[in-house]
C-alpha cells in the first residue's frame, strides 16, 4: 500500500434527474502529479469537482483522499483533509478585502474562537499575525499584482484576472495537499494564459500541490500534464499522455461534435 | 482490511454531527409527546365522542380560512420567492372593511332578512378591499425591489405589514368590530352524524367553492398557466411571450381575492376584527403553505386543513392528555411548532415545492 | 454654453400632485394632523399638524420638479421656470385632493367608519374660515407651497443644503424644546438662553428662530465640503494617527457620558435608558443580522429569557424558587440561559433558507411568549401577573436607584458590549460571519464550519440581548410576559436595519433615535409603528445600507447595480493590469 494515490475515485456516478452527469467514473491523482481533466462542454467536469468537495452528495462510488473515504463529510471537513478548489465562474467574497479573502482560506488552519478574540490573549494576537504574515506571503507568490496598497481594497475592485488569482490564492491558504483548479485560465488573454500556466507548474515545482486541472486551453493542457484524462456525457472516454489523449480517435470524435476548434490546436 | 474498518468507524463518529443527533433527538420527543398524549387524553375520557366531532368541524371551518389566505402566500412565493409578509394585513383590511359593509346592510336589515344577497354583497367589497390593498403593496413597495436580494423584499414586507396595521388603526380606529349575526345562520345542521354549526357549514361552503374555482382558473385559464409558466421560469416564460409584469399582478390580486374571502368567513365564524387581526392567521397561513409545499396551490389548501385540525384538536388530544393545564392557552404554541417541526424534517412540505430552482 | 432649462415631466407632475393630495387626506383621516395641531414648534403660528401637511405638497413638489442628474455626455439640464410651474400644479392638485376631501366630507358623515374625520379636523383644514373660504385659501397655499418645494432647485448648488438644513434645525429646535431647554439648563445656561429661545411651553420665539435659522446656516455653510476632506484625512492617516484619533474621540465620547445624567435631568435619563437597553439589544442582533446575515425575528425570546432568569433569581417573591441571588451573582446563570436558548432556536434553522429562518424566529418569539404567559409555566413565572419585586442593582454599598444612576450601568455594560462586537468583528470568527453570509456555499467550500459559526452567532447574540433583558427586568422592578411581543423585536431590527446593518456607529444611532425621539415626542407614539413602516419601506428603496454603512453592506446590498458596475468597468477599460517587472 506504499504507492497509494492521494485521490482515488471509485465507480463515482452522480445523476440530475434523469441526466446522468457522471457515471461509474473510476480515477485517481498521485502525489506530486498535474492531471488535467478535459472534455467538451456539459461533460460533467464541474459536477466531479463538486462531487470531491462536498458540495453535492454522489448516487454512488467512493472518494478517498489519502487513505480515508470521504463522502459524507461536509465541505468544509473535506477541506480540512486537504481539498481546495477554485471555481470556474470565480466565486470570491467580493465585499471583503483581498487579504480577508486569503484569511478565510486559512479558516481551518487557525483555531481561535470568540472568547480569545474578546479577550485578544496572547495567542488570538500570535496566530492572528502569523495568519495576516502568511496570507501576505500567499499573495506574494503572484508577484506585485496583490501587495501592498491591494491587501485593503475589496475583491470587487479587482481586474477579472486579479480575481482568478486571488481565487487560487485563497484555495493555496488552506494548505492543501491537492488543489482543483476549475479553468483557471478561463477569460484570460493569451499572455495572462501563458503566465498563468507557468504558475500552475510553479505550484507543483515550488510550493509541493498535488494539482487537479479543469482546462479547455489545449496549449496550457499541453504544457503543464503528467496525465489527461477525458470526460464526456460522465464517463472516461481517455486517459494517457497529453500526445496518446490528443491522437486518440474517441477524444477527437467527442471534440469534433462540439468544439473542434479548440482541440485541433 | 482492519484497516479499513477503522476508518469507516472513525468517518461513523465524524458524520454524526451535533446538529444531526439534536435534531434526531427532537423527531423522537415529538412522536413520544404526541403519541403520550393523545393515549392519555383518549383514556381518560374528559371529552365525549359529540365533542370530538365538533372540534372537527371547527377545524375544518377555521382551516379553511388558513388555506384561503395561504394560497396568496404560496402564490407570491411561487413566482416571486419572497414571503409576502403583508398579506396577514391584506386579509385583516378585508375583514375590516367588511365588517363596515355589514353593519351598513344590518342596518337596513338586509342582513337577516336576506342573508344570502347580504353575504354576497359584503363578500364582493371584502374581496374589493383586500385585492386593492394588494395590488397598492405591490406596486409601491415590491415593484422596485424586484431585482434585490429577497432579505430586502421580506424587510419591506415587514415594513409594509406595520404601515398597513397601523393605518388600519389610525383610520377606524384601535378598538374591536364585531361582525353582526345572521339569525338564519343560527342553530345547527345535523350532517353525517356530525353536529355542524350553521355559521360554520356556511364557511366550509364557500371556501371550498372558492377554492374550486381558483384551481379551475389556474390550471383550465391563459391566464392561469401563464402564472404558472412564470412561476416555473421567468426568463422562459418571458422568451414564450408572456408578460410577466401583467402575471405577477395577477397573482398579487388573485391571492388579495382570496384573503379577502378569508376575511370574510373570519367575521361569520369568529365574528370580531381589530386591526391586529391579521398577524397570527397571516403566520398560520404561511405555515399552512410551507406544511403542503410552498408555490404548491392544491398544498397550500391542503395545508390549510391539516393545521386548522392540528389547532383544533391538538390542545385537547395532546395537550390535555399529558396533564397541561388550560391548555387552549397554547393553541398557538402548536401552530408554530408544527411550522418549525415542518421546516426541519420536510422542508419541501406534504405535497412538494413548486418553486423555481435558483440558477447557480 | 447654454444650459436647457428642465422640462419636467407633466404625467408624472400630475400623478405625484394627485398622490401628494391622497398621502395628505391619508395624514389627516389617521388623526394626525388633529394630534400635532396642539403641538406649537414657533410661537403664535407655526403648529407642528400645519407643518405636517404642508411638507406633503413640498416634499412631492420638491421630487415633481428634480431635474435628472448630470451625467458625462448628456447636455446639463438646468432648472428654470417651467420647474417652478411644475411645483405649482403638484402644489395646487394636492390641495385640490385636499378640497375635496373637505367638501366631500362636510356634506357626507363618514365619522362612523372613519373617526379621526371630525368637525374639528374639517375646520383645522378649513382654517376655520368655512368651507368656501377655507378652500381658497387651502388651493393658494397648496400652490405657493409647490412652487416653493420646486424653488429649492432654484437656489445655488452651494447654499441649497445650508439652507434647507437650518430649515430642519429650527423645526428640531422647535419639536425637542424639552430635550434642548434642559440641556441649557444643566449647562447652567438655562435662565439666560431658554427665555431667549422659547416662549414659554409653545415653542420657539420668532426671535429665537431667527437665530437657530442663522446660526444653523452658517454652521452647515462652513462645514460643506468639508466632510469629504475629514473623511480623506482620517483614510490617510497612518495607523498610529488613526489611533489617537480615536482615543481622543474616545475620550471626549466618556465625558460626556459622564456627565450626561447629571445635564439631562430625571426624566431625559429615563428616556436615554430606555434606548440605552435597546441599544444593547440592538448590538446583538446586530451580530447576529448584521455580521451573520440571519434575519431573526423573534430576538425579543432571548430578552425575555434574561429577564425572566434574572427575575427570578433575584426577586424574593419570584413564585416556585427565589434564591434571591444579588444581580451580579445572577449574570453567570443568565448567561448560560441565554446560550442554552440561543442553541435551541439555532439549531433548528441551521440549514433553513434566508427567509424561512425569519418565519420560524418570530414563531420562536411568540412561543416565548405564549409560554411566559400560560398558565402551565404559571408556577414558575407568574403567568400573567409576572414576577414584582425585582431588587435594585447594587455594588458594594452603593445602590444604583434612579434612572440617572441606571444611565451608568446600562452605558457601562454598551460600552463593554460595543468593544465585543468590535473585537468580534475584527476575529477570525468574524470574517468567517462575513464570508458565510457573502457567500454561504463558497464559505463553507473555504473549510468555514457553518453549522459551528450560525450557532455561535446566535449564542452570542442571545447572551447580549440576555444582559439587556436582565438590565431591563431590574430597571422596572417588575416583570410581565405582555413586555415581550413581536413589536419589540421589529423594534430592535428597526434600530438595526436603519442604523446600517454590520455597523456599529450605525447601530448607536439607530438605537438612540428610533427609542430615544418617540419617547420625546409623545405626538408621535400614537404613530410610531405606522412611522417605523414607512421608514423600513424607504430605507429598503433608498438607502438598504442604513444611515451608517458598515463597508461591506453597501454593497452587497445594491449588487445589482455592483456587478453591473463591475461588468462596466471590464468592457471599457479591459485588464489594465500593470505587468511585473521581469
Ligand atoms: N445542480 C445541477 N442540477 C441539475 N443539473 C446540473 C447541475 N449541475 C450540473 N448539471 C448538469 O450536468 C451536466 C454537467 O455539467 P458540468 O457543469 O459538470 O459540465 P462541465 O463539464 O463543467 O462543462 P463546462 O465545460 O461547460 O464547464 C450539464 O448538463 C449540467 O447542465
Ligand atoms: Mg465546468
Amino acid at each position: 500500500m506504499s504507492a497509494q494515490p492521494l485521490l482515488q475515485i471509485r465507480n463515482l456516478s452522480k445523476a440530475f434527474g434523469g441526466l446522468m452527469a457522471i457515471q461509474e467514473l473510476d480515477f485517481h491523482v498521485n502525489k506530486d502529479e498535474i492531471v488535467s481533466l478535459i472534455g467538451p462542454n456539459g461533460a460533467g467536469k464541474t459536477t466531479f469537482f463538486n462531487l470531491v468537495t462536498g458540495m453535492i452528495p454522489p448516487d454512488a462510488g467512493q472518494i478517498v483522499v489519502d487513505g480515508h473515504d470521504i463522502v459524507g463529510l461536509r465541505p468544509n471537513q473535506i477541506l480540512e483533509r486537504g481539498v481546495a478548489r477554485t471555481f470556474q465562474n470565480v466565486r470570491l467574497f467580493p465585499n471583503m478585502t483581498v487579504l480577508e479573502n486569503v484569511l478565510i482560506g486559512q479558516h481551518t488552519r487557525t483555531g481561535t474562537g470568540p472568547v480569545g478574540a474578546i479577550l485578544r490573549t496572547p495567542a488570538f494576537r500570535r496566530q492572528e499575525e502569523q495568519a495576516v504574515e502568511k496570507a501576505k506571503e500567499t499573495l506574494a507568490f503572484f508577484g506585485s499584482r496583490l501587495v501592498g496598497y491591494r491587501f485593503d481594497q475589496p475583491a470587487n475592485v479587482l481586474s477579472y484576472a486579479n480575481r482568478r488569482r486571488l481565487e487560487i490564492a485563497r484555495a493555496m491558504a488552506s494548505e492543501p495537499k491537492l488543489l482543483l483548479l476549475d479553468e483557471p485560465t478561463a477569460g484570460m488573454n493569451p499572455r495572462e494564459t501563458a503566465e498563468l500556466t507557468e504558475l500552475v507548474a510553479k505550484l507543483r515545482d515550488e510550493q509541493g500541490f498535488t494539482i487537479c486541472l479543469i482546462e479547455h486551453d489545449m496549449r496550457v493542457v499541453g504544457r503543464v500534464s503528467d496525465r489527461v484524462v477525458v470526460l464526456d456525457y460522465g464517463t472516461k472516454i481517455a486517459e494517457g499522455s497529453y500526445h496518446e489523449v490528443a491522437n486518440d480517435e474517441r477524444v477527437v470524435e467527442a471534440y469534433l461534435g462540439t468544439k473542434a476548434g479548440k482541440a485541433a490546436s | 482490511m482492519s484497516d479499513y474498518g477503522a476508518a469507516l468507524r472513525r468517518r461513523g463518529l465524524e458524520l454524526f454531527s451535533f446538529t444531526g443527533g439534536f435534531l434526531w433527538a427532537v423527531r423522537i420527543a415529538a412522536v413520544v409527546v404526541v403519541i403520550w398524549g393523545a393515549v392519555g387524553s383518549l383514556t381518560e375520557g374528559r371529552l365525549t365522542f359529540d365533542q370530538w366531532k365538533n372540534l372537527v368541524v371547527f377545524g375544518l371551518a377555521q382551516g379553511s380560512v388558513y388555506a384561503l389566505i395561504a394560497l396568496g402566500y404560496t402564490m407570491v412565493y411561487g413566482v416571486l420567492r419572497f414571503i409576502n409578509f403583508a398579506h396577514g394585513e391584506v386579509f385583516m383590511s378585508g375583514a375590516m372593511i367588511g365588517f363596515f359593509a355589514a353593519r351598513e346592510l344590518n342596518q337596513h336589515g338586509l342582513w337577516s332578512d336576506r342573508p344570502v344577497l347580504g353575504i354576497l354583497i359584503v363578500l364582493l367589497v371584502c374581496m374589493t378591499t383586500s385585492t386593492t390593498v394588494a395590488l397598492i403593496v405591490e406596486r409601491v413597495a415590491y415593484r422596485p425591489l424586484r431585482q434585490r436580494p429577497r432579505l430586502i423584499l421580506l424587510i419591506t414586507a415587514i415594513g409594509a405589514s406595520f404601515v398597513l396595521q397601523y393605518a388600519f388603526r389610525g383610520l377606524f380606529g384601535a378598538g374591536v368590530k364585531s361582525y353582526p349575526s345572521i339569525e338564519a345562520l343560527q342553530g345547527s345542521w345535523r350532517i353525517l352524524g356530525f353536529n355542524v354549526i350553521k355559521t360554520q357549514g356556511v364557511v366550509i361552503l364557500i371556501a371550498f367553492g372558492m377554492m374550486a374555482l381558483l384551481y379551475t382558473f389556474v390550471e383550465r385559464t391563459r391566464t392561469g398557466r401563464a402564472m404558472r409558466a412564470v412561476a416555473e421560469d421567468q426568463e422562459t416564460a418571458e422568451l414564450m411571450g408572456i408578460n410577466v409584469d401583467r402575471t405577477i399582478v395577477t397573482v398579487f390580486a388573485v391571492g388579495g381575492a382570496m384573503a379577502g374571502v378569508a376575511g370574510l368567513l373570519w367575521g361569520l365564524v369568529f365574528q370580531q376584527v381589530f386591526f391586529f387581526t391579521g398577524f397570527l392567521p397571516g403566520i398560520k397561513a404561511f405555515a399552512s403553505a410551507v406544511l403542503g409545499g410552498i408555490g404548491n396551490i392544491p398544498g397550500a389548501m391542503l395545508g390549510g386543513l391539516v393545521l386548522g385540525q392540528t389547532e383544533s384538536l391538538g390542545p385537547s388530544l395532546v395537550l390535555s392528555g399529558l396533564g397541561v393545564p388550560s391548555a387552549h392557552q397554547l393553541k398557538d404554541v402548536i401552530a408554530f411548532l408544527v411550522l418549525v417541526l415542518v421546516l426541519v424534517f420536510r422542508p419541501t412540505g406534504l405535497l412538494g415545492e413548486r418553486v423555481a430552482e435558483e440558477r447557480a | 454654453m447654454a444650459a436647457r432649462f428642465h422640462r419636467p415631466d407633466p404625467r408624472r407632475t400630475v400623478v405625484l400632485g394627485i398622490a401628494g393630495g391622497l398621502t395628505a387626506v391619508f395624514l389627516s383621516a389617521i388623526g394626525m394632523v388633529e394630534e400635532f395641531i396642539k403641538r406649537s414648534l414657533v410661537d403664535p403660528e407655526v403648529v407642528l399638524g400645519y407643518v405636517t401637511i404642508a411638507l406633503v405638497p413640498f416634499v412631492f413638489a420638491y421630487v415633481v420638479a428634480r431635474p435628472p442628474p448630470v451625467r458625462e455626455g448628456i447636455a446639463p439640464v438646468r432648472p428654470g421656470p417651467l420647474t417652478l410651474a411644475a411645483g405649482a400644479v403638484a402644489g395646487l392638485l394636492t390641495a385640490s385632493v385636499v378640497s375635496l376631501f373637505v367638501v366631500i366630507t362636510t356634506e357626507v358623515n363618514v365619522r362612523g367608519v372613519l373617526q379621526n374625520v371630525s368637525p374639528p379636523l374639517l375646520e383645522t383644514l378649513t382654517f376655520h374660515r368655512g368651507v368656501g373660504q377655507g378652500v381658497v385659501w387651502l388651493l393658494v397655499g397648496g400652490t405657493l407651497i409647490g412652487a416653493g418645494g420646486a424653488a429649492v432647485h432654484l437656489i445655488p448648488a452651494r447654499y441649497r443644503r445650508p439652507v434647507v438644513l437650518a430649515v430642519v434645525w429650527v423645526l428640531i429646535f422647535g419639536l425637542l424644546q424639552v430635550l434642548i431647554a434642559q440641556i441649557f439648563r444643566g449647562l447652567k445656561v438655562g435662565d439666560t438662553v431658554n427665555p431667549f429661545l422659547y416662549k414659554g411651553s409653545r415653542g420657539l420665539t420668532i426671535h429665537g428662530a431667527i437665530t437657530v435659522w442663522i446660526a444653523a446656516f452658517l454652521i452647515a455653510l462652513s462645514l460643506e465640503g468639508q466632510r469629504e476632506a475629514m473623511r480623506r484625512r482620517l483614510a490617510e492617516a497612518t495607523p498610529a494617527v488613526r489611533r489617537n484619533y480615536m482615543l481622543v474621540g474616545l475620550a471626549v465620547a466618556l465625558l460626556i457620558l459622564a456627565v450626561t445624567p447629571q445635564i439631562l435631568g430625571n426624566f431625559l435619563s429615563e428616556v436615554l435608558d430606555l434606548a440605552g437597553i435597546f441599544l444593547l439589544m440592538a448590538l446583538g442582533l446586530n451580530i447576529v443580522v448584521g455580521y451573520a446575515g440571519l434575519l431573526d425575528l423573534g430576538y425579543v425570546a432571548f430578552f425575555a429569557v434574561g429577564a425572566y432568569t434574572g427575575a427570578v433569581l433575584t426577586s424574593p417573591s419570584s413564585p416556585e424558587w427565589n434564591p434571591a441571588f444579588t444581580f451580579w451573582a445572577a449574570i453567570p446563570f443568565i448567561m448560560v440561559a441565554a446560550a442554552l436558548a440561543g442553541i435551541i432556536v439555532g439549531t433548528p434553522v441551521l440549514r433553513m433558507r434566508g427567509d424561512y429562518l425569519a418565519i420560524v424566529t418570530l414563531g420562536f418569539g411568540e412561543i416565548a411568549r405564549i409560554l411566559f404567559l400560560s398558565d402551565a409555566l404559571k408556577p414558575y413565572f407568574g403567568g400573567a401577573q409576572g414576577i414584582i419585586r425585582v431588587p435594585n442593582i447594587s455594588i458594594g454599598p452603593v445602590e444604583f436607584v434612579t434612572s440617572q444612576d441606571f444611565f451608568y450601568i446600562i452605558y457601562a455594560l454598551a460600552i463593554v458590549l460595543i468593544y465585543v462586537s468590535w473585537a468580534l468583528q475584527h476575529s477570525r470568527v468574524g470574517r468567517a460571519w462575513m464570508a458565510m453570509r457573502e457567500d454561504e456555499t463558497v464559505a463553507e467550500v473555504m473549510g468555514v464550519n457553518i453549522v459551528a459559526a450560525k450557532l455561535q452567532a446566535f449564542i452570542i447574540g442571545a447572551i447580549l440581548a440576555s444582559l439587556g433583558g436582565a438590565l431591563f427586568a431590574h430597571k422596572i422592578g417588575s416583570i410581565f410576559p405582555h413586555s415581550f411581543n413581536i413589536v419589540v423585536s421589529i423594534t430592535v431590527l428597526m434600530c438595526v436595519i436603519v442604523g446600517g446593518m454590520g455597523s456599529i456607529p450605525g447601530v448607536i444611532l439607530g438605537a438612540i433615535v428610533l427609542v430615544g425621539a418617540p419617547e420625546l415626542l409623545r405626538e408621535f407614539s400614537e404613530f410610531k409603528f405606522l412611522l417605523y413602516g414607512a421608514l423600513l419601506i424607504f430605507m429598503m428603496q433608498m438607502k438598504p445600507e442604513g444611515l451608517i454603512p458598515s463597508r461591506q453592506r453597501a454593497q452587497e446590498l445594491h449588487q445589482d447595480e455592483a456587478a453591473q458596475d463591475a461588468w462596466l468597468r471590464r468592457e471599457a477599460l479591459g485588464d489594465t493590469e500593470p505587468e511585473p517587472a521581469k
